[in-house]
This record gives C-alpha cells, sequence and structure tokens, in this order.
C-alpha cells in the first residue's frame, strides 16, 4: 500500500538515508549530555523525530509494523519506572531518595551511574511520549 | 520576534499561522544561544520548532485550515486589557537589575554554590546536567511524571478510533439515546466496508 | 525612577513583555482554538526568554566548566526553563487533543459558534 509521500523518490531515499543518522545523532546527544549540552529531554525529542520521520513518509500503518503499539506503551511506563526505580535504591542502599552518592564506592562514581541512569529514564519517557502522542493525532484519518 | 507575533495575531490562514510559529520558536531558540543557554536553545528548538509544529499540523489535518473571518469583533476590550497588563509589568521592571548585571540577586545565592561545588561532588562538565539530574533531581522526577501523564492524556482523549465529523448541527432535542444508536449504525455500515479502523479498535495503543 | 537612565539596561525585558502580552492578546480575543493555542505557545516562549535574560551575566559564557574559562552564566534559570519548555509541550499536545474532540463533537472550533450552539441546546 503506497502513500502519495511514499511515490516521491527523493523523499524516499533521502528520509531512508537520513533516519538512522537521526537516530544515532539522538544516542549521541543523550550519552553527552554530561559534557557538552544535551541530555534525556533533547534526545528523546530527537530519537522521536526520527520515527516521526518515517511515519510521514511511510504511512502510520508501517509505523505501527516498526513500532508495535505494546512497545510504545511499555516504554512510556519502563522510562518513568527507571527514575523512580534509581531513587528506591538510593533508598534501599543507606541513603536518602534520589542522593546517588551512595550508589557506588566512591561518591562522585555514584553520581555518574546515578546521572547516567536518570538521563536514560528521561530520555525513554519523553521518546515514548513524543511518539505516542503523535502516532495518536496521526492514526485518526485510518 | 516581535514582527512575527504581529504577523500571528493578523493572519487568519492557520497553515501559515502554524509555521510562523515553528519560526517564532526557532528565533527564540537563536536569541537563547546569544545569553549563552545552550541546553536550552537546544530543547527549544527540538521541541518547539520540531514537535510542536508537527502535532499542530497534525490538529489542522483534522480541523480546518481557514480560521473564519468575523465582522467587527469585540477586540477593543481585549486591547485594552493587554496595554493595561503591559503598562503594569514595565512598571515592575524599574525595580529590576540591568541587563547582564553580575550583582543580581539572583547570581548570588545558590548558583554559586552550583557553579563551585559541581565539580568536587559530582565531576559533570556540564552544569546544567548535574543540577538538573542531581541537585535538582526531584523536580526532573516530577517532570518526566508530568510527560509521562500528558501521553496517557492524550491516549485517552483521541487513542480509539474517530466518530466521522459532522457539519456544524443545528440544535436537536436530546441527545443521548440517539448518538448511541447513531454509533452503532455507523459501526454497521462500517463493519461492511471493512473499515481497518474498526477491528482493531481504531489506533490505540 | 528615572526612565533615561535605565533605559539601556532595561530595553530587553520591555521587548520581551511586548512579545508577552501579544500571546496574551491572540489568546482572549481570537475565536479560533487552534490560534488560541498558537496564542499560548508565544506566550510561554516569551516568558522563557525573560527567564534566561535575567540569568545572563555580562562576559560570561556558557555554564560548561572548561579551563581558561571564568565567569559563567546562571546555570539555574536554565534548569528551570529546561522542564517548562518540555511540560509546555506536554501541555499544548493535550490541548490539540482537546481541539480534536471538540471537533468531533461540534464540528466547529469557533469559541462564538460553539457558545451558541450550547446556548441553543
Amino acid at each position: 500500500m503506497n502513500t502519495r509521500m511514499q511515490q516521491k523518490v527523493v523523499l524516499r531515499v533521502v528520509s531512508k538515508f537520513l533516519i538512522p543518522f537521526i537516530l544515532l545523532f539522538a544516542l549521541y546527544v543523550q550519552w553527552h549530555g554530561d559534557f557538552g549540552p544535551g541530555g534525556g529531554f533533547q534526545a528523546g525529542v530527537i530519537f522521536a523525530a526520527g520515527f516521526i520521520l518515517y511515519a510521514l513518509i511511510y504511512g502510520v500503518e508501517r509505523t505501527r509494523q516498526v513500532i508495535p503499539a505494546w512497545v510504545t506503551r511499555s516504554l512510556l511506563s519502563v522510562g518513568v519506572l527507571l527514575y523512580s526505580g534509581v531513587g528506591v535504591a538510593t533508598l534501599l542502599m543507606g541513603g536518602e531518595f534520589l542522593n546517588y552518592s551512595v550508589l557506588a564506592h566512591v561518591p562522585t562514581h555514584g553520581q555518574h551511574l546515578g546521572v547516567l541512569l536518570v538521563e536514560a529514564g528521561v530520555g525513554i519517557t519523553v521518546f515514548s511520549a513524543m511518539t505516542t502522542i503523535f502516532i495518536a493525532f496521526a492514526g485518526q484519518d485510518s | 520576534m516581535v514582527a512575527t507575533g504581529l504577523a500571528i495575531v493578523r493572519l487568519r490562514n492557520l497553515f501559515a499561522v502554524v509555521m510562523l510559529t515553528g519560526i517564532f520558536s526557532l528565533l527564540g531558540a537563536a536569541i537563547y544561544v546569544i545569553m549563552d543557554a545552550v541546553d536550552v536553545a537546544f530543547t527549544e528548538a527540538a521541541v518547539g520548532a520540531g514537535a510542536s509544529t508537527v502535532l499542530m499540523l497534525g490538529t489542522l489535518a483534522l480541523t480546518t485550515s481557514q480560521e473564519k473571518v468575523k465582522p467587527g469583533s469585540n477586540n477593543l476590550l481585549a486591547f485594552v486589557l493587554v496595554v493595561i497588563t503591559g503598562g503594569i509589568l514595565i512598571y515592575g521592571t524599574f525595580d529590576m537589575p540591568h541587563y547582564g548585571e553580575a550583582t543580581a540577586p539572583v547570581h548570588n545565592h545558590v548558583a554559586p554554590h552550583y557553579l563551585e561545588k559541581s565539580t568536587a561532588e559530582i565531576d559533570l562538565p556540564n552544569v546544567v546536567t548535574s543540577v538538573l539530574a542531581s541537585y535538582r533531581g526531584y523536580d526532573t522526577l516530577g517532570e518526566t511524571f508530568v510527560i509521562f501523564t500528558a501521553a496517557a492524556g492524550v491516549l485517552a482523549i483521541i487513542g480509539r478510533g474517530r466518530r466521522p465529523s459532522r457539519s456544524p448541527r443545528a440544535p436537536q432535542p436530546a441527545k443521548a439515546p440517539r448518538d448511541g444508536l447513531e454509533r452503532r449504525g455507523i459501526r454497521g455500515r462500517r463493519a461492511n466496508d471493512h473499515d481497518p479502523s474498526d477491528t482493531t479498535g481504531g489506533a490505540s495503543s | 525612577m528615572t526612565v533615561t537612565s535605565d533605559f539601556p539596561g532595561l530595553l530587553i525585558y520591555w521587548v520581551v513583555i511586548v512579545l508577552m502580552m501579544i500571546g496574551f492578546y491572540i489568546v482572549i480575543s481570537q475565536n479560533n482554538m487552534v490560534k488560541k493555542i498558537v496564542g499560548l505557545n508565544v506566550f510561554q516562549v516569551s516568558v522563557f526568554l525573560l527567564y534566561i535574560t535575567m540569568g545572563k551575566v555580562k562576559g560570561g559564557t556558557a555554564p560548561i566548566l572548561a579551563d581558561g574559562f571564568e565567569v559563567y552564566s546562571n546555570p539555574l534559570p536554565h534548569v528551570l526553563i529546561l522542564t517548562a519548555i518540555v511540560v509546555g509541550v506536554a501541555t499544548t499536545s493535550l490541548g490539540l487533543a482537546l481541539v480534536v474532540r471538540i471537533m468531533d463533537s461540534y464540528g466547529t472550533i469557533e469559541d462564538d459558534e460553539i457558545q451558541a450552539l450550547e446556548d441553543d441546546t
């Protein structure tokens, strides 16, 4: 089932070329948030932008095959649970809620680990939220 | 940016208005870079000029794309209210510190602590990330919950497939039972057409 | 309260307030619902601009610690605005979802037409 956009060769080829780079750039921004501008929010939005571009060109049905409904639904919860889980883990290890220093033997390493996990949780949540919202809007016409 | 804002007020074509909003956000992101707020500029460019514009275009595709022209609407009261509020705010800025002053109160409280102690306690070069994730991690947790709730809310509002939109209806009496029959009737008709949006319950996820 | 001596330092705040008032005007005076949400977005962007201008330090650089830079801009408004931007897009998406639903129910998204429909039935 070819959508109208899919029949435009230039759009198809360029988007197929660009989407892996967009996803890669999103991962770069996610992990390099410690050393330069970036972090969870930006990375989540850029990662979702890659999927939104795919949905714009190829239609919502094929995007649903690429990333099924249960994946976005569970990722939405996994991100929030990851963040809260880090907080609970610090509680269980003897510190206060979300005090990352107790996560490792050296406090700064504990902070690094905590920030890494927390940013990952935020990135996953933002990505799945943006994708869910867009597919809910775009799937209305079918 | 002021010119873009004024154009948004005057334009009737909603597609152009949405495009101008994207340009407005992008100009805002450029000004954030000038003000040394690179993280904020990054987020504003990605979110404001990207995701927000796409969502508004999606809404336009589902509703109309032209605003109806109203003859002589009552805008004078709104204008007067806006001018009064603007005047009060400008009067309030006379107590504010000048632009870029290093002795402003906002720079002398918690911020020097963050900048100085961040290396010793967290050892991350990006102070914004360290403040966001560690010093103010609790706020970020609440914000993640807000994003989750927004996605869940959008799913609850338009997660299911769509009833066919009706033209502006004439005033009708009792609606509730008739709506149910209408829905069943429409569903029955569309099931005969093997409409995919019906069997899977629409674009639910 | 001398205007002439405060003018260069405060001009940027006045421009931002003008932008805020444009957004405010769009929200309260336009009838089309999508345009109201657009006005809300304009208002949000200008409020963020106000906070970021308050955080800038003259001669400072972006708050990323690096050798050779001594003066940094205040990171605290950046953090608050980062949160606010993402919350803003969440609110916008919820508002737009409601607009789609209103279109389904009433067939129009002009405020006064919906008011008339509600008054008649």
